[in-house]
């Protein structure tokens, strides 16, 4: 019967890697949901991008407290992973650190004990983290959408990482023959003597324990992401390589648009033609966006990576000065439209009916939308290179081509520019009289 | 500046068969709105001293159509860009100059996608030129123990990542030279873009504009200095708002060089 344990292990984690890869296929399908996109230039200057700023976190430092507890529980994360390798392992074939029979000894304790001491600066930067969401209150963790399942789900989080490394570190303090060898238990040989009163058999127990809770624990984790802000710790890699490369302030020429000023200006098409028998059923291009299907993949990609830190609504003037607008929120919104509008697919064998529901109005109202600058404030601030931006203007493309639904003082603005060249009532032909006037 | 300012137009050059060292392009700020004509004559006194060959497009110029595009109007944007493209390019012109920001990054980033592809540049970018070609010097050094601070146009700075040329036309006056706490790439916008400037800001606890000059007011200045015309509007009415109107003036960066020639 001593396979048992290795047949369970087996299940869990088949159990927890096939949800996670399910998780997977939906989040790819949903990010699909966005128009096409193409994006296949500049791969070198994407790769720096993505290694500076994904990797490197160049961007997260630019808040120095907040950047620096950031990467040692980032950098803690993904080095205390090389053990979780040894316990599937381990887990699958039944040994017992089995990097013990591969390594000299002297490595593995080199390695260990790294883990260990990460394993103590994520715990505290984690403790520091949960002061500042708890207990100081920062402003940018208290706004009007971190009510409620954001504020549960970023604490969570934190509560996760403090359980993982504690099981890690107990999985350590109480392996007797780990223990003995007495290389790389740093930090677990202060933590041995509280267990020093327990039996042999009882050790045992307390280590297995701490052994499965902490690798489930991982499973869990791993399929809570798809749930949560946490997304961004998968997502961040392909989001900073797809990010903008192009000056900020450049916005997209809407293509569709192209094509039909260039025939509204050619004076040798005929405006009164019939349209190509081809195009009698193609059903006209909407422009700009009303809900998530209209935004591109990477704008919804932007979506499921947003990490809900805020940094681009503290920067926000409109935000700044009490308006209803927060870009975070339209990245928030957007997801959240976008699981909604995935979940109806689920429920109805792969095709979206639809709820009568839409991203405007039902969850971004206009008078965020008319409160932005386009001042790209939010976008320089983003760590992860989101473009909030971007939805905003495609939303107001919207509401202006296919609503007519823009402030009136903007209509008079436009009809203006229309009529007589200039956003003010001039006359065209009085464009130099600044020449003469003294 | 009482005299009379030669502006030669496109039509006039080539009329003449020449074509002119740079375009000037005016914008509709420059060519109609009150404090933005004082921005613009300073800047073509500037040219004048310069000696350079300039031009303007005069009545053939339009908006750019950078505002209704900023505010969702794509259609309206394409029309005035390919009608302003059709003229640039009938009169093959190849640099462009401009005083405003929003301008310069229109042209300069979206019509190219249509078929207008210049050398644009910012009159900050040009003075600059001027200087290091040694084509312009400052003869009169009115600055001196005055306190300038500069408020970064976001379409000029994160937009285009150019905040060095304004702050180097600057460091040529005697002025002393200080910066506001956000600066650069983390300056807070004066509330004009996206078409701001043109409706009511939507309910607040109060306006973007009062805010940034709250941050310019920090560094105790005599100048704001600014390279927008819609900026210079909005910094402004901040220090108005602010009742300072007595002691600090706004100002272009052109026109602050303009003074000291
Ligand atoms: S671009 Fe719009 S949403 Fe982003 S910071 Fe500026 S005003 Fe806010
Ligand atoms: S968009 Fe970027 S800056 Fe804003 S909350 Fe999301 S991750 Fe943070």
């Amino acid at each position: 019967m001593d396979f048992i344990p290795n047949i369970l292990f087996a299940i869990a984690l088949i159990i927890g890697g096939g949800y996670f890869a399910k998780n997977v296929k939906s989040l790819i399908r949903n990010i699909k949901l966005g128009r096409d996109q193409e994006i296949k230039d500049n791969k070198s200057e994407r790769w720096k991008n993505t290694i500076n700023i994904a990797l490197g976190q160049s961007k997260m430092v630019k808040r120095p407290i907040a950047g620096f507890l950031h990467i040692v529980v980032y950098v803690g994360f993904i080095i205390i992973n090389i053990e979780v390798l040894e316990i599937i392992i381990d887990g699958l074939f039944g040994t017992h650190r089995i990097g013990l029979s591969i390594l000299p000894v002297s490595v593995y304790g080199f390695l260990i004990a790294s883990f260990e001491i990460l394993a103590v600066g994520v715990l505290v930067s984690v403790i520091a983290f949960w002061i500042r969401r708890n207990i100081i209150k920062l402003k940018r963790f208290l706004s009007a959408e971190m009510k409620g399942w954001p504020k549960s789900d970023g604490n969570i989080i934190l509560y996760f990482e403090v359980v993982l490394m504690c099981l890690f570190l107990i999985m350590n303090a109480t392996d007797s023959s780990f223990q003995a060898l007495d290389s790389g238990n740093v930090i677990s040989q202060f933590i041995a003597p509280l267990f020093s009163g327990l039996s042999e058999a009882t050790l045992h127990v307390v280590e297995r324990t701490a052994w499965w809770l902490h690798i489930l624990g991982i499973l869990v984790f791993l399929n809570y992401l798809y749930f949560s802000k946490h997304l961004h710790i998968l997502l961040a890699f392909p989001n900073v390589y797809y990010g903008k490369l192009t000056p900020q302030g450049q916005f997209t020429n809407n293509e569709a648009v192209t094509k039909e000023v260039k025939l509204m200006m050619d004076p040798t098409a005929d405006p009164f033609a019939a349209p190509a028998e081809a195009d009698a059923n193609a059903v006209p291009e909407k422009f700009g966006a009303s809900d998530v299907q209209d935004l591109s993949w990477l704008n919804l990609l932007n979506a499921y990576t947003c990490t809900e830190c805020g940094r681009c609504t503290s920067e926000c003037p409109a935000n700044q000065t009490g308006k209803k607008l927060s870009p975070r929120k339209i990245m928030m919104d957007t997801r959240d439209r976008l699981t909604e509008v995935g979940n109806n697919i689920d429920a109805n064998k792969g095709t979206f009916v639809p709820d009568g529901k839409q991203l405007l109005n039902d969850y971004i109202t206009k008078e965020e939308l008319w409160a932005c600058t386009s001042c790209n404030a939010c976008v320089e601030a983003c760590p992860v290179s989101i473009d909030p931006l971007n939805i905003i203007m495609e939303m107001r493309r919207y509401l202006v081509m296919e609503e007519s639904a823009a402030p009136t003082e903007l209509n008079y603005m436009m009809s203006n520019i229309e009529n007589n060249g200039a956003p003010w009532p001039y006359n065209q032909q009085d464009r130099l009289n600044w020449a003469q006037e003294n | 500046m009482s005299e009379q300012l030669k502006v030669p137009t496109m039509a006039e050059f080539m009329a003449e068969g020449k074509q002119p060292e740079i375009l000037f392009w005016v914008g509709s700020a420059g060519s109609y709105d009150d404090r933005a004509k004082k921005i613009t004559k300073a800047f073509v006194k500037l040219l004048h001293e310069a000696k350079v060959d300039f031009a303007v497009l005069g009545t053939e110029e339009s908006a750019t159509g950078d505002i209704a595009k900023r505010v969702g109007n794509e259609f309206l944007f394409q029309m005035q860009a390919v009608m302003n493209i059709e003229i640039l390019n009938g009169y093959g012109i190849k640099r462009i100059v401009t005083c405003d920001p929003h301008s310069f990054n229109c042209i300069k980033n979206e019509y190219p996608g249509l078929g207008g592809t210049y050398d644009v540049i910012h009159h900050t970018q040009y003075i600059k030129e001027l200087f290091e070609t040694g084509r312009l010097t400052l003869k009169e050094d009115k600055f001196k123990g005055k306190r300038i601070t500069f408020h970064d146009p976001c379409y000029l700075g994160r937009a285009n990542k150019e905040y060095d040329a304004p702050r180097d036309v600057l460091g040529k006056t005697s002025a002393t030279l200080t910066e506001m706490k956000r600066h650069k790439s983390t300056a807070l916008c004066c509330g004009a873009g996206g078409g701001q400037m043109f409706k009511e800001p939507e309910p607040g606890t109060m306006d973007i504009n009062v805010l940034r000059t709250e941050d310019a007011l920090k560094t105790n200045p005599d100048i704001i200095a600014t390279g927008c015309p819609y900026c210079n509007t909005m910094m402004t009415d901040g220090v108005k708002y602010k009742e300072k109107e007595g002691s600090i003036v706004v100002k272009d960066v052109a026109e602050i060089i303009a003074e000291g020639l």
